[in-house]
């Protein structure tokens, strides 16, 4: 088991190879990326069961990136966690590539299952959580959802579809960083309270800083004893997170680093070009 | 063919799955509160526990569909047309299509003969919005039989499929353990009879309105090709060639818009392998409203003397 200090060196790592793989394409989104990093790493590396050398294992944890365009996060976790290596990071986006601009189970190892579009990957995973508790099955879904996508009216259809299942097979956890591209979460159209509206839903909720690593691991080990009902973790996080011209900046939703910011954002994260 | 038995084709699908259901246990059947309409009810006596029951929420149906079928399921979702392909479609497109997954998209209630619930119920456009989908397969049966018969051999088969079945009674066209009903194939037109005068190429309950159509018009000295092209997709390309090659003019007839729908399907054949004279019998652009489905079959030009007038062009 590895400590936090040594996730947050992971989660590092994770996020100069999404950037790279961003600037690379020339297109992709940092934002969101960076918001969700230290969340899918205290995942992929300190909670689920997966194998990198057989990501169709029988009984594995499963992940759905509901918030589908943090892709180059997953990615370059999946990568270093095994799946595949992470000089790959460099083909996203381009013709041909596996790493598609949205994640693509039929091109990624370890991608369940197709999302991109907002709020059915949060649907899919219920659907798998039913299924295992139909062919009981001992593990775990976890779905990880954008806050600005729970404007989605899918998502609050699919969340009472878990509570009156009582998946306790799942964890959703919402990324939530209060941005979205055309500004503001709670301008936009205000989702917030985010915690309240999932236990008036049903749901057993709590709340942690998306960036301590070690309450993210205490978090998910109180997750995992949860009976009877589907689990939120409303993860508080930076949009941009790690990089300071990138924080709290919803412009970086959806835009890659030039030459020169690159090479300022990997200077801050402690990589090299 | 009044005294002829009539069967719905959702009835059909209803008995088909508590059937299935006994065969296959991986069969998973979902509702969005329609299980008495969709005539999923029968299974959902029978298999309770693998029964879900999504309330009115005919997306969120879809995207659990699929993730329920990418933990190795087969999976039957069912809605009115209208709500299946129209309301649900682009998480039909991402999250089915485009993943394959292993869902079976039944749909009940769709073209006018949902009759009475008017305009916002009767769907004109789901084979069209579900034909242009990659990797979708798309059925439109015609009668209870060949319901029963197509589903068992794509519920057999792997990935995503869309059947277009209908609320109102259709007489009995093929009969269980004859000759035709066995050379039913999904991707197959089959052609229940003969003639090279002009082809009627028809799915769903205008088959029976198509071969009403071709007995009129042999006592009038023309002797009408009648095609079963209960597939949509993939299309059976050899029957609509030689249908244009033998007949010189075809008509098609489908409860649905000739906008995308069957007519379509072939005319995108024939303009690019056989060009032919082609009628299409169907809802012309137009929405329904309320009235008893022969009322409107006959006031929106889907009636048997409605494809004798068009042969006849």
């Amino acid at each position: 088991m590895k400590t936090a200090a040594e996730l947050n060196m992971i989660a590092r790592d994770i996020r100069i190879d999404a950037l790279r793989g961003i600037h690379a394409a020339g297109s992709g989104h940092p934002g969101g990326s960076f918001s969700v990093t230290d969340i899918l790493t205290a995942l992929y590396f300190g909670v689920m069961n997966v194998d990198p050398a057989d990501p169709c294992m029988e009984g594995r944890d499963r992940l759905v990136l509901s918030k589908g365009h943090a892709a180059p996060a997953l990615y370059a976790t999946l990568a270093h966690r095994g799946f595949f290596d992470p000089e790959e990071m460099l083909s996203l986006r381009h013709m041909g590539s596996f790493l598609q601009g949205h994640p693509d189970m039929h091109k990624c190892p370890g991608v369940e299952i197709s999302t991109g579009s907002l709020g059915q990957g949060f649907s899919a995973a219920v659907g798998m959580a039913i299924a295992d508790k139909l062919d009981k099955k001992d593990r775990r879904t976890f779905v990880v959802t954008g806050d600005g996508e729970l404007q989605e009216g899918i998502i609050w259809e699919a969340a009472l579809q878990a509570a009156k299942y009582g998946l306790d097979n799942l964890i959703a956890v919402v990324d939530w960083n209060n941005l979205q591209i055309d500004g503001v979460v709670d301008t936009v159209k205000k989702v917030a309270p985010v915690d309240a509206k999932f236990a008036a839903f049903g749901w057993e909720v709590f709340n942690v800083d998306g960036h301590d690593m070690q309450a993210l691991l205490d978090t998910f080990e109180k997750a995992l004893k949860v009976s009877g009902k589907p689990v939120c973790i409303v993860a508080k996080t930076v949009k941009g997170k790690g990089v300071s011209f990138m924080e709290n900046q919803a412009g970086w939703h959806g835009k890659a680093p030039n030459d020169e910011q690159l090479a300022q954002a990997l200077k801050e994260l402690g990589g090299e070009m | 063919m009044a005294d002829v038995k009539k069967t719905a084709t959702r009835e059909a699908y209803g008995k088909f799955l508590v059937e299935y259901g006994a065969e296959r246990e991986d069969l998973i059947v979902m509702s969005a509160d329609l299980s008495g309409s969709n005539k999923t009810d029968g299974f959902e006596k029978a298999y309770p526990e693998r029964f879900i029951e999504c309330g009115i929420s005919e997306q969120d149906m879809m995207a659990e569909a699929a993730g329920i079928a990418l933990s190795g399921h087969v999976v039957a979702a069912s809605s009115f047309a209208m709500f299946a392909a129209g309301r649900a479609y682009e998480i039909v497109r991402n999250s089915i299509a485009h993943t394959k997954a292993n869902v079976k998209v039944c749909a009940t209630h769709g073209g006018i003969t949902v009759g009475e619930d008017g305009a916002t119920h009767q769907t004109f456009e789901d084979i069209a919005l579900m034909r242009v989908l990659p990797d979708m397969k798309v059925i439109v049966p015609a009668d209870a039989v060949s319901t029963k018969i197509l589903m068992k051999q794509e519920f057999d088969t792997d990935g995503p499929a869309y059947f277009r079945l209908g609320r109102s009674g259709v007489p009995e066209i093929y009969i269980e353990g004859s000759d035709a009903a066995s050379q039913l194939k999904v991707g197959k037109a089959y052609e229940i009879m003969e003639g090279n005068d002009v082809a009627i190429i028809a799915n769903g309950i205008m088959v029976a309105a198509a071969m009403e159509a071709a007995m009129e018009l042999r006592e009038r000295g023309v002797k009408a090709r009648v095609i079963d092209m209960h597939t949509v997709k993939p299309i059976d390309e050899d029957a609509i060639i030689r249908a244009a090659e033998e007949c010189g003019h075809i008509v098609t007839a489908e409860e649905h818009s000739v906008i995308g729908g069957l007519g379509s399907a072939v005319a995108e054949v024939t303009a690019q392998k056989c060009p032919c004279r082609i009628t299409m019998v169907g809802q012309h652009d137009c929405f329904g409203e309320s009235g008893k489905p022969a009322e409107l079959l006959k006031k929106y030009g889907m009636t048997a003397e409605d494809i004798v007038k068009a042969a006849l062009q």
